[in-house]
């Protein structure tokens, strides 16, 4: 696979952090980006698509960084403004929705609902004074197992250049938040067979 | 329906202030069914406000509820409890429910959170269009169910005028979008009813003092009363 060579996301990440750092000192103050630090990232995944494309990703013995914890919708259209905003309230550093490619909805345009939703609340994260690119939403079919991990890593490595959630606290745990937030919504996660697509095993 | 739009956040945030326990108060009627100002859009201007006085450590504490309908006593009886343990109450009903929320708890603070802006008609899904100015004296018994007094730019009452070109108003939206020329809207449905002869039919004056320009309005039901 083309991405079969994914990177270490930790190296990655302190080298977009060093690249990072000069420009930030003309700016406005900025944040100081810790190297090590691990950002908590949920991912809301449709059932029919990004779910199963992590099950691949697992089976093809791909890595991609364990940050990202995954909540499974039915659809992404299932995902609405307010679950978007729990998660970051209660202090997940990313957090992005995960649908089937645009026209291949099973539901037949959940992914475009939910691209329009994630727009929105990018706005209101702007609003707040919080970086909107803190979510974000992808779209990929069952057998995109390598774009899965690319994009787990990419959008790791964004969040590691932006530095924690300035809400951030400690004790709370964004993914139950989240989890809790979306009430019957979310899916019960799928019994993991074996470990693990990463040293540390996976998210979920 | 009563339709409105969210104020901009930092409109929002500086009527809160510096006041510690905010209500987000939502109206589950008409300004739910425009997805403005119901219980899920309070929860969003909730968390909205949370995640802000966190981030510059207000320490303020924000809540949210809505009521079934904030322009009735009786639903903000139920909702009275809340209410009264804020410091403010930052309500998204029409400016009705926000009006009634601060007269029926006075002297809580209350201040509003959107812009009430018409009584529109759901076109679409999320499309809403002004149909009605409130004027107290209907006229599209003879203008053909549309009406002059908002749907032309003019409001007027012997049109169409010499900006209407192809059924269009000379007029645009803010947007630039294209406006229907009412006028012209008029013309083609009265020749569809067959009744062409009431576009030449002179109106005059309308009885103005009947809308807001004549104050505030009342309207009691005598037989209605209750004693």
């Amino acid at each position: 696979m083309a991405d079969a060579d994914v990177k270490a996301p930790a190296a990655e990440a302190a080298a977009e952090g060093g690249a990072a750092a000069p420009e930030a000192a003309d700016e406005a103050p900025k944040r100081v980006v810790d190297p090590d630090f691990e950002p908590e990232i949920i991912v809301f995944a449709c059932h029919y698509c990004a779910y199963a494309a992590a099950d691949l990703a697992g089976s093809m013995r791909l890595q991609y960084p364990t940050n990202i914890r995954m909540i499974k919708l039915p659809c992404t259209g299932k995902l609405e403004v307010i679950h978007l905003l729990k998660a970051i309230e209660a202090g997940a550093d990313g957090v992005y929705a995960a649908g089937c490619l645009e026209g291949e909805c099973h539901y037949l345009k959940g992914n475009l609902w939910a691209r329009k939703r994630v727009e929105h609340v990018k706005r209101l994260l702007e609003e707040v004074g919080i970086e909107p690119e803190r979510v974000e939403m992808y779209n990929m079919s069952s057998a995109m197992g390598a774009r899965f991990a690319e994009v787990a890593t990419e959008f790791t490595e964004r969040i590691k250049a932006l530095g924690p959630n300035p809400v951030r606290r400690e004790g709370v745990d964004a993914h139950a938040a989240a989890r809790e937030a979306l009430g019957g919504v979310a899916m019960p996660d799928d019994p993991v067979p074996s470990a693990a697509t990463s040293e540390e095993g996976h998210a979920e | 329906m009563i339709t409105a739009e969210r104020k901009p956040f930092d409109e929002i945030l500086a009527l809160v202030g510096d006041k510690k326990k905010i209500l987000v108060a939502g109206c589950d009627t008409c300004v739910a069914i425009c997805l403005t100002g119901g219980e899920k859009e309070a929860e969003v201007l909730a968390s909205e406000l949370r995640i802000k006085a966190e981030q510059d450590g207000t320490g303020a504490e924000v809540e949210h509820t809505a009521a079934i309908r904030q322009c009735e006593w009786e639903y903000l009886d139920m909702i009275a409890d809340k209410v009264e343990a804020a410091d403010i109450v930052v309500s998204m009903a029409c400016g009705i429910g926000i009006q009634s929320m601060a007269e029926k708890f006075e002297p809580k603070l209350v201040v509003p959170a959107v812009d009430t802006n018409m009584l529109g008609m759901p076109q679409e899904h999320a499309l809403w269009l002004e149909r009605c100015g409130a004027c107290g004296d209907c006229v599209i018994g003879e203008t053909a169910g549309i009406c002059p007094v908002v749907r032309c730019s003019k409001s007027l009452m012997n049109g169409p005028c010499g900006g209407s070109h192809d059924g269009k108003c000379e007029v645009t939206t803010p947007e630039k979008e294209d406006i229907e020329c009412a006028w012209h809207l008029i013309w083609e449905r009265l020749k569809a009813q067959g009744r062409e002869e009431l576009m030449i039919k002179n109106r005059p004056p309308k009885k103005w003092n009947l809308s807001s320009s004549g104050g505030p309005r009342k309207m009691v039901r005598e037989e209605a009363k209750l004693v």
